[in-house]
């Protein structure tokens, strides 16, 4: 691997590349690779081709007469140049803006954005001074996003880290497939919210809709306002200490901490009713083998 | 009920998967011959009491409150042996045996965070040769 330079890479195609690094050499025998840490491991707080930004340095971006793709290749290309701090201005409506940001940067978008908004995030500190459409935040794996208005359907689908914020409202299937992370809406959600989540953390300040945390398997909501309805196997549990200092410190962060508190916080959790999926495992062992 | 068993939260015994492997405490789980779910509480929040200084100095740098995605990031065992599960290679990485554990699980998981972190912005992490064999240049 060490005899390619970057630069055979850059004029190979992408099979050639995954052969000159020995990538298909690799046997499948279906267990985890064997690593161990490093404890002399240098200390580093960003991936190796992260940009070196500086979030004192400052630029805006008028994305007015842009496709969404140059909006994107645009904000990489100033990333490049150190820009820490990109205000992105006119925005108006556009899909899958400041999506695959993989590094630090606060990003601050004057309006609304359209369907898929700042998905695949990993890092970055995203404020949106409008609305946004459906699955916004998608599979984003650390950072914080915050929506000043509402949201649509699909907030914060497979999110698996960091805090995704909207202070209004957000529509049905919020955190739908969640594996991690925290959702916050200041309002109220829609119903099938938390379908199917499997861990992570959602608060919701309003009201929920029906069907809330249908077939979840782990992870905990919290809901601040009525329930419509818990969905298949979705329970309601006690609100501890830990659960309303958590919620408290959480909430406080992004100014949505209610002024009675947040004892009258309802607690839904998975029942595990749902765990049996290993009564199945001999049965199909046996067919199999 | 089958799935209800060794759920992370329902541990008294922070050793318990060093001192046994499989772990296979319930009827069900000798039957089937494997262990059946996390092997550490998944929803166990940070003591930001413990938080260590290379935490500290991460959350200054991305310009967080608290540790964010690392609030996920937990001491797990495999194998009888402590390893924290990395997603983005969806797999375990072991803690090597000269690292002394701390008796409670708070501080465990703060060492997991910072292992976690070094090892994914590290030149060896294999995200790197992923990256340079599909990246689009």
């Amino acid at each position: 691997m060490a005899s390619v330079t970057e630069n055979e890479l850059k004029s190979m195609t992408q099979e050639e590349r995954v052969k000159a690094l020995g990538m298909t050499s690799e046997q499948l025998t279906g267990r985890s690779m064997f690593m161990e840490f490093d404890p002399g491991e240098t200390e580093r707080f960003e991936y190796p081709w992260a940009p070196k930004v500086d979030f004192n340095k400052r630029t805006e971006l008028d994305s007015d007469n842009m496709t969404s793709t140059e909006v994107n290749t645009e904000i990489r290309k100033l990333m490049n140049e150190g820009y820490g701090t990109i205000v992105l201005k006119n925005p108006r409506g556009k899909h899958s803006l400041a999506v695959g940001i993989l590094s630090k940067l606060n990003l601050i978008i004057e309006g609304s954005t359209g369907y898929f908004g700042v998905g695949l995030l990993d890092g970055p500190n995203v404020r949106v001074n409008g609305r946004v459409g459906w699955s916004c935040g998608e599979n984003m794996m650390s950072g914080t996003v915050l929506i000043e208005k509402n949201a649509g359907s699909t907030f914060g689908a497979a999110i698996r880290g960091g805090d995704l914020v909207c202070k209004g409202s957000v529509g049905s299937r919020t955190g739908i497939d969640m594996k991690g992370g925290t959702i916050i809406v200041g309002g109220d959600t829609g119903a099938l919210s938390g379908f199917m989540m499997q861990r992570g953390r959602m608060i919701v300040c309003g009201n929920a809709g029906k069907n809330l945390g249908d077939s979840m398997y782990d992870g905990t909501i919290y809901v601040g306002g009525s329930i419509k309805s818990c969905g298949v196997d979705a329970v309601e549990a006690e609100l501890t200490q830990v659960d309303k200092d958590w919620l408290e410190r959480k909430l406080k962060l992004y100014g949505l901490l209610p002024s009675k508190g947040v004892d009258h916080f309802t607690k839904v959790v998975a029942g595990k009713m749902l765990w049996n999926y290993d009564n199945l495992e001999p049965t199909e062992k046996k067919l199999i083998l | 009920m089958a799935g209800t068993q060794y759920r992370g939260s329902e541990l008294k015994n922070v050793d318990q998967f060093l001192d046994d492997a499989d772990g296979l405490d319930s009827e069900r789980e000798k039957e089937i011959g494997q262990h059946i779910g996390y092997r550490y509480d998944v929803n166990l929040v940070p003591d930001y009491k413990r938080l260590t200084p290379f935490l500290k100095k991460y959350m200054e740098i991305m310009g967080w409150d608290d540790l964010n995605w690392l609030e996920d990031i937990h001491m797990g065992y495999e194998e009888a042996k402590p390893a924290v599960f990395d997603r983005n290679i969806n797999g375990w990485v072991r803690v090597p045996d000269t690292i002394n554990l701390p008796d409670n699980q708070q501080d465990r998981d703060m060492i997991a965070r910072e292992l976690l972190l070094k090892f994914q912005m590290s030149d060896r992490h294999p995200l790197v040769a992923l990256r340079k064999a599909y990246m689009k240049f």
